[in-house]
């Protein structure tokens, strides 16, 4: 029965890491773009919540009806500036530009926060659960952010494949050259992509922020890279990928940690080198020759 | 805004009026190499005008660049008088300007419909729309939910071109339509072009298959290293005086040149 609360606090956990991975994946499938920024920015969205609610005293739950918004607007704006710049002088070029983000926004960060941790009070619902059975107790914030991160996908995926905007997108993800002959203003293009890429690590970032705390440096010690990892083991491309990237990550974080709680960590790294080794394209991905 | 003339004047073609499509002058370098070098042309509405040439003579850089996908070092692209030469592509697509890229180039994980939905994002008002094309091409009904991936060379090449039409374009830019497809293919798609000229379109088609080109063009242009040898309309034009153009070999005229102009 233990065992069984261990999958179902996995997979709950696997929804945030989904959450965080969905956005570094659009990024790419798009762009081509991997933002090695991407966890900072998470950490970002968390400090700026902190800001918003010292000003307006909002409740940290809803916190996210301003930053949300506030990062989409940022990432159209950091798309089209620093990263289509970047994009411009190749794709390498934009790893060092996204890592240089990451060193300045990780500093910035330091300088203006201190390496205290924060987190986002929300008083008894960090903690409120329900028990089914006697050993399998389900904390709310935790099978909401699931939720929230469930809905998010399958936004995402509606999104894409219905609306013109995400028609728009995915044929500039497949040949950005006969966009440009249709019409398509692929930077604009760009630009929304990135906007809901940040969007949805703004939501990943609080959602992080109100089930732990958070300092200028778990970005890159932490959170890119479970989201780089839930990308890898799901396969890129695949909403759903990502999803069940998340999942197992998840859930075999929380195998280790039940087996020794200084092994969480290690558990999760151990099964994204055997999914590298086994099935590097993963789980969903198709085997590409490029 | 109008980019200079060359000094030569507006090409001696002997045609009156304003031509639709009109290049002066465009030089185009890739890297250190000249690609294109002094090239003038002038496309008037209904025309379907050829560009004819070996394997590296420029005419796909002649397209691109009338398309806005290359820069020129010098020289001008006009649009019914009007410059776009400082245009981005999807400026040009707005005004009128549309492209069959070489190779297809179809958004292969997007369906037929999808191709096609996306080439009328930014269209122009005028006749063709998804049901138009459907009509030249029927087969495209009953499979425009496949994935393009999945569709044969030839059907690749039909999608491509509806994809370019129903974005309503003044002058259409077919590059090299008959690469990689089968004869009877080629023929098939070229047969489509009486329909497309009927709904008001006027083409600017670049083709290595010179009597496919001879065959449907109204003038014909012929590039050899970058530069033009010859262009006129094809009756005009005797089979002597296209391949020494072609090939660069010792004409009548007596100029002597190009040992890489043989095609592959």
């Amino acid at each position: 029965m233990i065992w069984v609360n261990t999958v179902i606090q996995g997979v709950l956990l696997g929804g945030l890491y989904a959450l965080f991975a969905c956005g570094l994946s659009l990024m790419f499938g798009v762009m081509k773009v991997i933002n090695l920024a991407h966890g900072d920015l998470a950490v970002v969205a968390g400090y700026v919540a902190v800001g918003v609610i010292a000003v307006t005293h909002i409740p940290a739950v809803w916190s996210f009806v301003l930053v949300v918004p506030i990062f989409a607007v940022f990432g159209y704006v950091l798309q089209r500036t620093l990263i289509q710049a970047a994009l411009d002088r190749g794709v390498l070029t934009t790893l060092l530009v996204t890592f240089g983000l990451s060193v300045v926004i990780e500093n910035a960060l330091l300088q203006f926060f201190s390496a205290n941790s924060h987190s986002l009070a929300i008083g008894s619902l960090v903690s409120d659960s329900f028990n089914l059975g006697s050993q399998i107790s389900i904390a709310y914030l935790s099978l909401a952010i699931f939720v929230v991160a469930v809905a998010v996908l399958l936004g995402l995926q509606y999104f894409l494949s219905l609306s013109k905007h995400g028609r728009l997108i995915r044929a500039v993800a497949d040949d950005r050259e006969a966009a440009q002959l249709s019409g398509v203003d692929y930077r604009h293009v760009f630009g929304i992509a990135a906007a809901i890429a940040f969007a949805t690590v703004a939501l990943a970032g609080l959602a992080f922020g109100m089930v732990s705390s958070f300092d200028p440096t778990i970005g890159t010690d932490q959170l890119l890279l479970f989201a780089f990892e839930a990308v890898v083991i799901g396969g890129l491309g695949s909403l759903w990928g990502t999803l069940a990237g998340g999942v197992i990550l998840g859930v075999v974080q929380q195998i280790g940690a039940q087996i020794n709680p200084a092994d969480q960590i290690l558990a999760g790294q151990l099964i994204f080198l055997a999914v590298l080794v086994i099935r590097p394209q993963g789980l969903t991905g198709q085997r590409s020759s490029s | 805004m109008t980019g200079q003339p060359p000094e030569d004047g507006p090409v001696q073609d002997g045609r009156a009026g304003v031509p639709l499509l009109e290049v002066r002058g465009l030089t185009v370098h890739h890297g250190q190499l000249r690609a294109l070098d002094d090239v003038s042309l002038r496309v008037f509405p209904g025309d379907v005008y050829a560009i004819i040439g070996a394997n590296g003579a420029g005419k796909s850089t002649l397209l691109r660049s009338i398309a806005g996908l290359h820069q020129p070092t010098s020289g001008s692209v006009l649009l019914d008088g009007v410059d776009v030469t400082g245009q981005r592509p999807e400026r040009r697509l707005t005004a009128g300007i549309a492209m069959v890229p070489e190779g297809r180039r179809l958004f292969e994980s997007l369906t037929v419909e999808e191709n096609l939905l996306v080439g009328s994002s930014y269209a122009r008002r005028g006749p063709w729309t998804l049901e138009r094309v459907y009509e030249i091409f029927e087969w495209m009904r009953e499979r425009r939910t496949q994935r393009a991936a999945q569709l044969s060379g030839g059907e690749q090449q039909a999608v491509a071109i509806g994809r370019a039409l129903v974005a309503n374009p003044r002058v259409l830019l077919l590059d090299e339509l008959s690469l990689g497809l089968a004869p009877v293919v080629v023929r098939r798609i070229y047969s489509t072009l009486p329909e497309l000229l009927a709904g008001g379109v006027t083409v600017l088609l670049v083709e290595q298959d010179v009597s496919q080109a001879l065959h449907v063009a109204s003038r014909i242009h012929c590039l050899l290293e970058g530069s033009t040898t010859l262009e006129g309309p094809p009756a005009g034009l005797s089979p002597e005086s296209i391949e020494s153009a072609y090939f660069g070999l010792t004409g009548p005229n007596g100029h002597a040149s190009g040992q890489e102009g043989v095609p592959a």
